[in-house]
């Protein structure tokens, strides 16, 4: 195994952590992972050296879900989450106002373009240009998914009314 | 959006939310969400729903990987990814190593690689904790005493952090790490305009106990490592061979004066 098999190998799991959340479903998330594996690998000469790998990963994931949306589901713009998926028990430090398993649900629910914005952001920590170049999408278009994102996942696990959404291009 | 809000930007909000706004605007914020409860219920929501999410889906970093994944990764043999990313990506794969190894003994067999040196991880462990803005280190400089009292005790071997404050670095704090089968300390200090360096001491020397200086470099990284009785030492920063051996050689002086 060379040196770059490794690294790739070695983001892994942080890119079945964001499918996982970006699909709500473990077997739909391993294919996207593993989908993106594939097309990376066939891609790896547009990786420019001393760039991050895994934010590349995560433009090449980005695009074969686009893909796969465009071509199974092209009516939707939501992803079912998976009854069966394992919620894990809640740690003793999380804020008991949110019940985890309400924002999973409200998280399948949001369009998936504010939830990928939502999850690069909140769960892969990465800085608000990086989502842009990930995306391919200007800063401020990250900024208002974002707010969006955030504002309707609030509305919905605090049972608030769902503040009616523009869309945004 | 009423007129007072021209002062705090929505993105502004976010970034604080995110840890990632400018500290020189964090009084400013901090003054608008005192004086704006639904602004302050919002920061406060949407800083629970980052915790949920990750306390939703960071248990899936500790999953097995699937051998298909694995082997996607090696599906095509032949051509190699391209041998000059892989010292590029020395850090990034030394990162996520020890983000593996942070895991704990179920972590992927990845990690567990009994051939990771110390040089690497130092270097990994530098990588993973010089960009934190939020959380850098564990304990803080202002708690010094009890730092190197606590590092001292994990390591078993009574340690010191250097004052490197003539070189313009001041000590930021320090926290425990996995090493390689035992625990080690990484120091971490700080210059005026944030560039950032580490000091990693570990008691697992991988057998090592050659005493002179050793450099090593992974693509802007610089490391000087030395091995001094009990203890190895490695010095990392973003800097060149020549600066950085100033400090190494600061630092050596000052555990051995």
């Amino acid at each position: 195994m060379s040196a770059m098999d490794g690294l790739v190998e070695a983001q892994i799991p942080r890119l079945r952590r964001y499918a996982r959340a970006l699909t709500g479903d473990a077997v739909r998330a391993d294919d996207l992972v593993q989908d993106t594996l594939e097309r990376a690998w066939g891609r790896r000469h547009l990786w420019r050296a001393g760039t991050d790998l895994r934010a590349w990963l995560f433009t090449v994931m980005h695009n074969v879900f686009l893909n796969q949306r465009r071509s199974a589901r092209p009516a939707s713009d939501f992803v079912e989450l998976d009854d069966s998926l394992p919620l894990p028990a809640r740690p003793d430090g999380v804020d008991g106002q949110l019940e985890l398993r309400d924002v999973a649900t409200a998280l399948a629910q949001l369009p998936a373009e504010y939830r990928e914005v939502l999850l690069l952001v909140a769960l892969e920590e990465l800085r608000y240009e990086d989502v842009a170049k990930v995306l391919a999408i200007p800063v401020g278009t990250v900024m208002s998914r974002l707010s969006r994102a955030r504002e309707r996942l609030r509305a919905m696990t605090q049972g608030q009314p769902v503040p009616t959404l523009r869309r945004v291009k | 959006m009423s007129e007072e809000q021209v002062a705090v930007s929505e993105a502004e909000l976010h970034a604080y939310v995110d840890g990632t706004l400018d500290p020189r605007r964090h009084a400013a914020i901090e003054a608008w969400l005192r004086a704006t409860p639904q602004d302050q219920e919002r920061v406060a929501a949407y800083r629970a729903q980052s915790e949920a999410l990750r306390a939703l889906f960071d248990p899936v970093l500790d999953e097995p990987v699937p051998a298909r994944l694995q082997a996607a990764t090696r599906r095509s043999r032949g051509p190699s990814w391209p041998g000059q990313l892989a010292a590029v990506a020395a850090s990034l794969i030394v990162g996520i190593t020890v983000g593996w190894i942070l895991r704990g003994p179920t972590a992927t067999p990845v990690v567990a690689r009994a051939d990771v040196t110390l040089p690497q991880r130092a270097a990994l462990a530098h990588a993973v904790y010089t960009p934190e803005v939020l959380h850098p280190v564990e304990v803080g400089a202002d708690q010094e005493a009890h730092l190197v009292k606590w590092l001292s005790k994990r390591l078993d071997q009574p340690l010191k952090a250097p004052d490197l404050s003539g070189l313009g670095f001041r000590l930021v704090g320090g926290r425990l790490l996995p090493g390689g089968e035992k625990p080690a300390g990484q120091f971490m200090y700080e210059n005026t305009v944030g560039r950032r360096l580490t000091l990693y001491v570990s008691t697992d020397l991988d057998g090592n106990r050659e005493t002179a200086f050793r450099f090593a470099q992974e693509r802007g990284t610089s490391v000087f490592y030395w091995i001094d009785g009990p203890l190895g030492y490695a010095l990392v920063a973003d800097m060149d061979r020549g600066p950085l051996l100033q400090v190494a050689e600061r630092v050596y002086g000052q555990l051995n004066p």
